[in-house]
């Protein structure tokens, strides 16, 4: 072994190390978040968590109606950007391409991209919530969806992008329309893709609090009313978790841990989806 | 070249056909990608069920050219073409041509396999469905007369519900073959088809290629002189965007008229 071979298994070696320190750094605060959640959150786990209403202080309670509205606000928001976000995805890629449109929206979409989640809210308040006179689903709804918008417009654009030429070529040779291409051929063979980016963005809406806190707020109470306050999840662990109650205390860590978890299963889902197609 | 090849498919009857009538005219036809003029005053007829092969070296403009019969270019902006392409008299290139009835009659197969991401009986329906409206069993049948033409039948018969993507580079090939030929067109352009095949697959679709031509207009563009012998009746060679020479087959690869030729289909080229 040579005094050249000897350094570069050293470098090599101080190499890992340093890269596995720095790894473990990160993992540390995420199994330490993850610990404390399961700590906290797991003892608070039960079945009335399902059926019954966040409470008032000082007896006992569920977060049905938290759960409840969390699901009607993020899915309301996924069927409106879900379709929106797809559509100007495929004018991005087949059809605006690089033109002067395409590029400015291309722009304006990768601001709205990363703009703080508190200014799509306060937008929102101003635009819907002050002028109806009221919180609503509905309003928190439409915050969610401007946030999932951009999200689904990116990953939908980057997709067709990995479409190779040759098969849009080959089925613009049969004489397909660009429509029927785009939707039967080419949108298809991404399909895997595009469903991981919705699915992402449901997991990244699921946890958003500053938009909700502007325009649904919440409700203590079951509301199924989508044009009045309604109680979800992120907002009750903001007001839970701040409050003096051990009780309202312990739902907070309850509803946080529940959070979390949908996230991981749609996170992982999304990743089984794509590895899926793929696959294929 | 291989002067055996030339001389064994001599003896196969070409001969024995009608005259070849023109299917396609191109007239003064120039192409440009941007600025750049990659066809410089080509003027050749296509025969009608006749086999008709580019050959030259790679950026001759043989593919260009190829796309041009059935205007796969104007997808990209930019590109265009200035002359005429008479198709059966009618001038494709005129403003106003409907380019989606133009594709249905002049169809084309690719170097790389193009599977649709479906399965393999709705990639033949798939085509078929954008011009007739066909009951079930129509298009059952249509699907098995199209595979069979490809000599994918029985091949794909027992997994038609299959993805097309699950099957190997020359099976694929000839599901695009049979998804061409499934809307009927008139004309077939081949370009490179056989380039990303093994041997066997090759020789199983220049087989067909000879199948082909009894009802169909054959145009295709190889790199594989012995192919172009093998499978053309016609064979024009091209260098630099212009058209060296065009002519019978046998007459290019057994007495080019032009130095280059020879030069070319000898391996003396460059």
């Amino acid at each position: 072994m040579t005094a050249l071979h000897r350094k570069r298994l050293f470098v090599n070696r101080m190499n890992l190390v340093i890269s596995m320190a720095t790894m473990a750094f990160g993992m540390l605060f995420l199994l330490w978040i993850l610990w404390v959640l399961f700590a906290k959150g797991f003892s608070a786990l039960s079945p009335t968590l399902f059926t019954q209403m966040t409470p008032p202080p000082g007896s006992a309670g569920g977060l049905a109606n938290a759960i409840y509205g969390s699901v009607m606000i993020v899915g309301v928001a996924t069927f409106i950007s879900t379709p929106i976000g797809i559509l100007a995805g495929i004018y991005l890629a087949e059809y605006g391409k690089n033109g002067w449109l395409a590029r400015l929206a291309r722009f304006i979409n990768d601001i709205l991209l990363s703009a703080p989640s508190i200014v799509i809210g306060l937008f929102v308040y101003t635009v819907y919530v002050m002028q109806v006179g009221h919180f609503s689903g509905w309003a928190g709804s439409f915050a969610l969806a401007l946030i999932a918008i951009p999200v689904v417009v990116r990953t939908t654009e980057n997709m067709l992008h990995l479409v190779p030429a040759s098969l849009r070529e080959a089925a613009v040779a049969l004489g397909a329309p660009m429509w029927k291409v785009i939707l039967r051929v080419t949108l298809k063979a991404v399909r895997g893709g595009v469903v991981t980016g919705i699915l992402l963005a449901v997991a990244r809406m699921a946890g958003e609090t500053a938009p909700l806190l502007f325009t649904a707020l919440n409700n203590q109470f079951w509301s199924a009313n989508m044009d009045a306050p309604m109680a979800n999840l992120p907002v009750v662990i903001f007001q839970f978790a701040m409050s003096p109650f051990d009780d309202w205390k312990s739902l907070a860590w309850a509803a946080a841990l529940l959070i979390t978890l949908t996230v991981l299963i749609i996170n992982i889902l999304a990743r089984t989806v794509f590895r899926q197609s793929a696959v294929r | 070249m291989n002067v055996e090849t030339v001389a064994a498919r001599a003896e196969t009857p070409t001969q024995g056909l009608a005259p070849a009538m023109p299917k396609m005219s191109i007239r003064n036809l120039d192409f440009f990608y941007g600025r750049f003029r990659a066809l410089k005053n080509i003027n050749l007829d296509v025969a009608e069920r006749r086999v008709t092969a580019f050959i030259g070296p790679s950026g001759c403009g043989k593919s260009t050219l190829l796309r041009t019969l059935n205007r796969m270019y104007s997808l990209y902006p930019g590109q265009r073409a200035i002359g005429e392409i008479l198709l059966d008299g009618d001038d494709i290139l005129a403003p106003g041509v409907d380019i989606n009835m133009l594709r249905a009659k002049v169809g084309m197969v690719f170097q790389k396999p193009t599977p649709f991401p479906m399965s393999i009986y709705d990639n033949i329906a798939f085509g078929v469905s954008l011009y007739e409206n066909l009951s079930g069993r129509a298009m059952d049948e249509r699907v098995e007369w199209a595979l069979t033409k490809a000599a994918m039948w029985d091949e794909a018969k027992d997994k038609l519900k299959q993805s097309g993507m699950a099957l190997s580079g020359g099976q694929q090939q000839r599901l695009c073959i049979a998804r061409a030929v499934s809307v009927k067109p008139e004309v077939l352009l081949l370009d490179e088809p056989t380039s990303a095949l093994d041997p066997i697959s090759t020789a199983k679709i220049e087989e067909l290629i000879t199948e082909l031509k009894e009802d169909y207009t054959i145009a295709i563009v190889t790199h594989n002189m012995q192919q172009a012998a093998r499978v053309s009746d016609f064979t024009g060679y091209m260098y630099l965007g212009e058209l060296v020479e065009f002519g019978e087959t046998d007459q290019i690869f057994l007495k080019p008229k032009r130095k280059a030729t020879e030069d070319y289909i000898t391996g003396r080229f460059g």
